[in-house]
């Protein structure tokens, strides 16, 4: 099954705990996963004031600038995984760097 | 019936990937055999015609099923089904898997800690919906929409349906084991449910069954079994008899005899679980509470301080020490605890600081501590507890 997994930034960690124990430097576990084949696409994104939100309402384009939830603006990349479960996915996720340094949010494809 | 009931539920689980499906047919199931045994006769192997007749029942619900049936027929379920005769119902070996990937998938860390404990009593332990639901305090139309939505996310969020890798079992079974002793310490942490108490019980033993090797299982067992034992010891009319006063006789002699059989294979360093229920058995093994081995305990609350640092145990293992040696060595122990931020504003430490007293026979100042742990006793049964002991001191 294929997750999108979101790495974010989180303002509520604690700076000092730099403890990186268990996972990869970004460019290993970039390498180890495309060679094994799960890490199919990726990248990093730019922040929320590089945003731009797009919607319909009442049949009326609307562009703004920036995210269109807050939570969104913490979000600086993304990684499309497929593993056999939700299991392998934790894993894959446990060894980036982004989980000390931030935090990652898998979400299951639909189909 | 009920261990068969487990048995088909995990092993339909797995080939139909379908929870409601799966429970339906046994409990479908199980309705016939009420139904026909005892106008025909109870068949002469009644688990496999339990498996037979619910595989039947899952396969025909599946082929009329209609749009489903494409997705489902995917997984091979309708074939495995077909495959499935009387031989592979009766062979356990496959089946006991099946019933621990059932479990770690109810206890998976992906679901919250609720959901897991409401999926592993209403699926693993068998309990009815509504009897969930009296457990959580909320109504059955409430807990079934959880259950709903439970079932759901292990689907949607993709959690496999196996026994995690030999890496990641003992941070795993740790999940397993704690829905297990939360379900018993619910069971004594209000009136309403005592026979929570007995359900973790009856899924310790399934858990000793199903991992006979692990001995924090084991363990665990022990431990509640310990506990459950001074059941009629501890409360008697209404008030709280703490273990020095309680009437051993009371003791359950069976939960004690099969706690104090559930020891550690040698060669094991003990864990958590393992520590605790060492606790509990020495207190067991006493006759009396003077027989207590206040040393060996000592021991234990230092080798729980080694792994899991923390002032309740530190204040335990000072009342420990204040048995084992003197009171006045016990209270200079609860002194470097006076400052700690974790216990100001709890009544632990006043309290354990009357009963020294009280034992090193200084009473002014124990009914000032016993003063002071009244005022700050959470309920009013512990007031009430606190109150008498006080008025004893005289």
């Amino acid at each position: 099954m294929k997750f999108l997994m979101l790495v974010s930034l989180d303002p509520s960690r604690d700076e000092s705990d730099t403890d990186l124990t268990g996972t990869l430097e970004i460019e290993d576990w970039v390498t180890k996963y495309d060679d094994a084949g799960v890490r199919l696409l990726g990248n990093q994104v730019r922040m929320a004031e590089d945003a731009t939100s797009v919607t319909r309402r009442e049949g009326k384009l609307l562009v703004t600038d920036g995210p269109y939830a807050e939570s969104r603006e913490w979000i600086v990349g993304f990684d499309v995984l497929e593993c056999a479960d939700l299991d392998e996915a934790i894993k894959v996720a446990a060894e980036h760097p982004m989980a000390v340094d931030g935090r990652l949010e898998l979400r299951p494809f639909v189909e | 019936m009920a261990e068969e009931r487990l048995r088909i539920v995990a092993s339909l689980i797995r080939t139909t990937r379908d929870w409601d499906l799966a429970e339906d047919a046994v409990a479908d199931a199980a309705e016939r055999a009420l139904m026909t045994w005892p106008r025909d006769g109870v068949p002469r192997n009644p688990a496999a015609w339990l498996t037979t007749t619910a595989q039947r029942r899952a396969l025909d619900v599946i082929r009329r099923a209609g749009t489903e049936r494409t997705k489902l027929a995917e997984l091979g379920a309708e074939q495995e089904l077909e495959e499935q005769g009387e031989e592979a119902a009766v062979d356990h070996g496959v089946v006991a898997d099946d019933r621990l990937r059932l479990v770690f998938t109810c206890c998976h860390p992906a679901l919250a800690m609720e959901a897991r404990v409401a999926l592993t009593l209403k699926v693993v332990a068998g309990l009815s919906t509504e009897a969930v639901a009296r457990m959580f305090l909320v109504g059955e139309a409430t807990m079934s929409q959880r259950l709903l939505r439970a079932k759901k996310r292990v689907a949607n969020a993709g959690i496999p349906y196996k026994v995690p890798e030999a890496a990641d079992l003992p941070e795993r079974l740790d999940g397993v084991l704690a829905v297990v002793y939360l379900v018993f310490t619910q069971g004594y942490a209000g009136a309403a449910a005592p026979e929570l108490a007995e359900e973790a019980i009856r899924l310790g033993r399934l858990l000793v069954d199903l991992m006979p090797d692990e001995d924090e299982v084991r363990a665990l067992l022990a431990l509640m079994l310990a506990q459950h034992a001074r059941r009629d010891a501890r409360l008697v009319d209404g008030e709280l008899v703490t273990l020095e006063h309680q009437d051993r006789s009371l003791w359950d002699r069976e939960a004690v005899a099969e706690a104090l059989s559930l020891t550690m294979p040698p060669g094991r360093l003990p864990g958590p679980y393992r520590l605790q229920a060492e606790l509990a058995l020495t207190h067991l093994r006493a006759k009396h509470a003077d027989d207590t081995d206040w040393r060996r305990i000592v021991q234990l609350y230092e080798r729980l301080l080694d792994q899991h640092p923390s002032p309740v145990i530190s204040l335990n293992r000072a009342i420990a020490v204040g048995m084992a040696e003197s009171p006045a060595a016990g209270l200079l122990l609860l002194d470097n605890l006076a400052e700690h931020p974790a216990l100001q504003g709890l009544h632990l430490l006043p309290a354990a600081r009357a009963d020294l007293l009280a034992r090193a026979g200084r009473t002014e100042e124990a009914l000032a501590e016993a003063d002071r742990a009244i005022a700050l006793a959470p309920t009013e049964q512990e007031r009430r507890q606190l109150g008498m002991w006080r008025d004893g001191l005289g």
